[in-house]
This record gives structure tokens, C-alpha cells and sequence, in this order.
């Protein structure tokens, strides 16, 4: 029902399974050198892309879907990220460099003697697990209240969301904070108990990004399909005339972005335990500003262009990065210009407009 | 936020009006586009309101509708609600509602689910997260669709319609939020003789039921609906009377032809 008559979604969910699970069985059955190996290497790449897919997509909720250009966005998917940094930092155990059981090492370093009453908990992975989408979900909560209540709209709200990544930044940059300053959260030994560097875990943590991934976009459909996303739609374009129809529309904002915040914390949290390490520069407000070209390229108001323009753009920065880093920036700004101009609705929309020519 | 006293829902029109506005003014960089202005209008009236561009018309129905907060004076929705208090959403669940001289619907959206959305129900976030039409519900906007004449093009996107169609539309979708006041600005503008008629038809068949308040520019128009006529100039109401008395008020006829 959800998915009736609509190929392009069925296509990118058929791709999604399918790098879900072939690649990480392939890369674990069979040997390096059969043809049908993935290597380790594109497991994690892979699985970092699909989070990424994940963040984007939840972009697209907020942006694509309600008209509010949030560039701090990256924000929540970080905090997330520290999340799971918290968790994982806590498995270590007594295997850090100073073998403290309870202090992870750069508390050591810094001469802490107790453990901050904000670490509590995270030994558990059911807390972090909950502190994954609930500590980006309060704070999209606190921010979205202040922000939409008072009206804030278009331009300002675009740069007071800048400003709250920013301010998370250097907050994050000082040790006091307590979440290893500069140098962030990283050495992870296990999750779950199973070494955090297998294959396999790689594999299943590919696996997890997929699934996730595919369950997420299967309730931001069922959300956008639904009368709160046509209310949400109309926001975008008409946002007084939903006012007079009775509708409280700050409350509507504030629901699509706090549920975006919390998906967007979800794909953080996903995200560090494949690449290994999170530290403040994922509140950059570059990054921010990544995600919303990312969805820009795929094509806005459809979830899963923000996943084709998420995957692309991260595939395209892999090849140019190892290439010639030094391009990355301009070939993005480049690509970002073109389809701003040249393909309003993105990659898909530009896909889905030949698709129906060819039908004519 | 409310100003409520009675249950919501019940407004107290015992004294026959049920909308007041008392000595309201209201100015935007030092022009007063509403001077002192009072107003009454009698539940289930249907009232033109007509005057010179810069009037006040529409500022009048942004005070109403809780767009413009007024520098002074007070506007209260039967005896007992205060709107001042009150912000457009809660305004309009209260029961006024208002189609824009501009016509606003919402392009992207199909004919139905315009008018789905205008629906009166619960329109809180979760609730509106899992509404689902019952019967009644779908009767009550099949019906509409027929008053409106645009069965045919439900489930088309309302921005294929043209300019009469879309007035239309706003009409109906005032209809859905079954109000109890209804503010209308500029209806037939765009619209074919044809259509103009079958407006005249659909609001004068709404008085009584509800309080209608018309503005216009076609006097024509002004005259097969309106038994009642306010003329508005420079922010204050200039007389009110039926249509003959008003047309032949020296006064009027000097603000619509200038000295």
C-alpha cells in the first residue's frame, strides 16, 4: 500500500537489501581474491555511506518536506555520534593505555579522579541506546520551541541553526566539557562485547546501517504520507494560510524536526563505531552545510533522492579525496552550483522528468 | 492563549451581534489604517463591506483574524470572547474563518485533500499524525465538492485550477471549518459572469446559518447580495445603510469620485 506504484522507491529500497546483505555475507564466505569478495575496506566505506544516506534523509524531512533550511543538522547527528563514543569509551574498561577500569584515558590524563555524572549510565548500551535519539530529540526540542514559537523563519532560522552547531563546536573543543576535547573519543575495543574491528562486526554494523536505514525510510514515508505530512507540505508553501485553518503550525515544525533530529542521531550513532573515532569537527558547520548539498544533488521532497544524492556525493568525495584532495571543495561547490541552476528537483526529479518524456 | 469563558463552541450572541469592535485603531508607521473604528456585526447576517482602496478592509479582517494586534480598542467574538487574547489558530477553531483576496490554496495538493485539510476536527500534531476519514466525514466533503462544482477535479492538484476555480476552492475550505463567522475578501474576482452568479447564489444561501462579511470592489455584485452595506474610509467606518441609502450618501459618493 505504502509502496504501490511507486518504482523509484521500490528500486532504492531493492538496492538498499541488496548492499545490506550481499555485500557484508560476500565479504565474510568468501576468500580475498574470489571474484565475488568485497573487501573490508568497502564494508566500511559502504556502511558509512548508508549513514550518511540516513542523515540526509532526515534533512529531507525538515528541509525537503516543511521549507526550514537547517544547516546545523549535523549537530544531531554528532551528539548521537558522542553517544555512542560514551558507550563504547566505557568498554574499553581497564584495557586504556593507563588501565583505569573506570575513567576512560583522557580523563586520566587530564588528572580527573571521578567519572562526571553525565558518563553514568553508559556502560549499558540499552541507556546509550535511548541517549542516541533522546538527547538530539530534547534539544531539537528546546531549539524548535524557541525558535518557531517565536516565528523565526527563512534566513534567520537557517543562521541561528548555524549558530548552534558552532556554539556545540567549541564547546565540545574544551576538555573541561569532558568528552575528550580535541582529540574526541576514540581507541574502541569492542561493542557488544565482540571486537569493534572484525570483519564481521563491520559486516553486521553494514548490515544495521542498511536495515535501519530501510526502516527509516519506510516511516518517513508512512509520516509524509500521512494528513500530518500534507500539513506539513502546506506549511512549506502557505505557512499563514495553515495558520488560519486552525492548524498551531509551530507545532507541526516542531514535531518533523525533532523526529528528524532523533533519525539524525540515530545515523551518528551508526556512523562512529565504523569509522572508529568522533571528535568535535563533526559539529563543524561545514558538515551542515554537506548534508543539505547532499540532498540539494539527489533532489528534495522525495527521502529517498536525499539517499541517491547522500551516496553519490560521499562515493564521489572518496575518489576525488584519494585523488586529488585539494579539488574536493571547488568540484563540490561546482556540482552544487550546476544542479542548483540546471536541476531544480535534483538528480531523481531530473531521472523521473525524462522517465515520463520517454512514456509521451 | 484562551479566552474562552464559555464551553468551546458556544458563543453568546444573546445580544444579536456576534462580532464587536470597539474604538479599534491600528497604525503601521505612524498611517492609521484603522481610526477608531466600531463596528457590529448581527449573528447570521450577511454584511458587504465597501470602500476605496486604503480603506482598511483588509486590515479590519487581519484584526479579526488575529493577524494585526490593534494599537487600542477591543474585538470580542460574541459577548463573552475576547480575540485580542486569542492567536490565529485558536481564532479560527473558534470559529472565524477567513478566504484571502489573494485565493491561497495550497497548490501542490489535490482538490480533496484541500479541503480535507480545512476539515473541522482535532488539529493537533499526533492527531493529525494518525486521522483517518470516517463516513461522515467523507459525506461532509463529497457534499462540499458538489457546492463548489468541482467533483470532477478532486483528485487533481489545486494548482491546475483557474483563478475561479481556486475562489472556489477557498470557499469550499471555509465551508469544511463549518465557522460561524465568515470573513470573505474579494470573492469574485477572476471569476466568469457565470461563476459571479453562482457565488451570489452559494453566499446568500449561507446567511442565516452563518454571519457572512463580504468585502467587495463590484458594486454590482454588491448589490445582488447585500442588505446591509458598511463603507469604510481612511481607517473608519463613513456610514452604513442598505445599498440605495448608501449609493445616493452624498459623503460616499464625494470618497468614491474625489472633489
Amino acid at each position: 500500500m505504502l509502496l504501490k506504484n511507486d518504482k523509484a522507491a521500490l528500486s532504492v529500497l531493492a538496492v538498499l537489501a541488496a548492499i545490506s546483505l550481499i555485500v557484508p555475507v560476500c565479504n565474510l564466505v568468501f576468500a580475498p581474491g574470489s571474484p565475488l569478495y568485497f573487501s573490508s575496506y568497502t564494508v566500511s566505506l559502504l556502511g558509512k555511506y548508508l549513514t550518511f544516506a540516513l542523515l540526509g534523509m532526515s534533512l529531507d524531512l525538515v528541509w525537503g518536506y516543511c521549507g526550514i533550511l537547517a544547516l546545523g543538522h549535523g549537530a544531531f547527528f554528532a551528539l548521537g555520534g558522542y553517544a555512542m563514543g560514551m558507550y563504547l569509551m566505557r568498554q574499553i574498561g581497564s584495557r586504556g593505555v593507563y588501565g583505569d577500569p573506570l575513567l576512560p584515558d583522557f580523563m586520566v590524563f587530564l588528572n580527573w579522579k571521578e567519572l562526571p555524572w553525565y558518563w553514568h549510565g553508559f556502560e549499558q548500551f540499552w541507556f546509550a541506546a535511548i541517549m542516541i535519539f533522546l538527547v538530539p530529540g530534547v534539544l531539537a526540542f528546546l531549539f524548535g520551541w524557541l525558535a518557531f514559537r517565536s516565528r523565526v523563519t527563512g534566513v534567520y532560522l537557517s543562521i541561528i541553526t548555524q549558530a548552534l552547531t558552532y556554539a556545540l563546536l567549541l564547546a565540545f573543543f574544551r576538555n573541561e566539557m569532558g568528552f575528550g576535547g580535541n582529540n574526541g573519543l576514540t581507541d574502541f575495543k569492542e561493542i557488544l562485547g565482540f571486537n569493534s574491528q572484525s570483519d564481521s562486526v563491520r559486516a553486521c554494523l553494514l548490515m544495521a546501517s542498511g536495515l535501519i536505514l530501510m526502516l527509516a525510510f519506510l516511516v518517513s514515508r508512512w509520516i509524509v504520507n500521512s494528513k500530518l505530512g500534507r500539513v506539513v507540505t502546506a506549511i512549506r508553501d502557505q505557512e499563514m494560510r495553515v495558520r488560519f485553518l486552525g492548524y498551531r503550525v509551530e507545532m507541526f515544525k516542531l514535531w518533523i524536526f525533532v523526529f528528524a533530529a532523533m533519525l539524525a542521531g540515530i545515523a551518528g550513532a551508526l556512523y562512529v563505531p565504523q569509522v572508529g573515532i568522533i571528535n568535535p569537527s563533526e559539529f563543524s558547520p561545514l558538515n551542515s552545510l554537506e548534508i543539505v548539498i547532499w540532498v540539494a544533488i539527489g533532489g528534495r521532497g522525495t527521502l529517498y533522492g536525499a539517499i541517491v544524492g547522500a551516496v553519490l556525493v560521499n562515493y564521489a568525495k572518496t575518489l576525488l579525496t584519494g585523488w586529488m584532495p585539494e579539488i574536493w571543495l571547488f568540484f563540490l561547490g561546482a556540482t552544487f552550483i550546476l544542479v542548483t541552476v540546471l536541476l531544480p528537483d535534483g538528480l531523481v526529479g531530473f531521472w523521473q522528468r525524462r522517465l515520463q518524456e520517454q512514456k509521451q | 492563549m484562551n479566552g474562552i469563558a464559555l464551553k468551546p463552541g458556544q458563543v453568546d450572541v444573546s445580544h444579536g451581534p456576534i462580532l464587536y469592535l470597539e474604538d479599534v485603531s491600528v497604525s503601521f508607521d505612524g498611517f492609521k489604517a484603522l481610526n477608531n473604528l466600531s463596528l457590529y456585526i448581527d449573528a447570521g447576517e450577511l454584511r458587504c463591506l465597501i470602500g476605496p482602496n486604503g480603506a482598511g478592509k483588509t486590515t479590519l479582517m487581519d484584526v479579526i483574524t488575529g493577524k494585526t494586534r490593534p494599537d487600542t480598542g477591543s474585538v470580542f467574538f460574541g459577548q463573552t470572547i475576547d480575540l485580542l487574547q486569542m492567536d490565529e489558530p485558536a481564532i479560527a477553531q473558534a470559529g472565524i474563518c477567513r478566504k484571502f483576496q489573494k485565493p491561497s490554496v495550497f497548490d501542490m495538493l489535490s482538490v480533496f485533500e484541500n479541503l480535507e485539510l480545512a476539515l473541522a476536527t482535532d488539529k493537533g500534531a499526533w492527531a493529525t499524525l494518525f486521522a483517518k476519514l470516517n463516513g461522515a466525514q467523507r459525506d461532509r466533503i463529497e457534499q462540499v465538492l458538489e457546492t463548489i462544482g468541482l467533483v470532477e477535479l478532486r483528485s487533481q492538484p489545486a494548482g491546475i485550477l483557474s483563478h475561479g476555480q481556486k475562489q472556489w476552492l477557498e470557499i469550499g475550505m471555509l465551508l469544511m471549518q463549518e465557522p460561524k463567522v465568515m470573513l470573505v475578501d474579494e470573492p469574485i474576482a477572476g471569476m466568469t459572469h457565470q461563476e459571479v452568479e453562482r457565488t451570489a447564489e452559494l453566499l446568500l444561501s449561507l446567511q442565516g446559518e452563518r454571519s457572512i462579511v463580504v468585502v467587495e470592489h463590484d458594486m454590482e455584485f454588491v448589490r445582488s447580495i447585500a442588505k446591509h452595506v458598511t463603507v469604510l474610509h481612511e481607517g473608519s467606518v463613513l456610514t452604513e445603510g442598505s445599498m440605495d441609502e448608501v449609493q445616493n450618501d452624498p459623503r460616499v459618493i464625494q470618497v468614491y469620485l474625489g472633489d
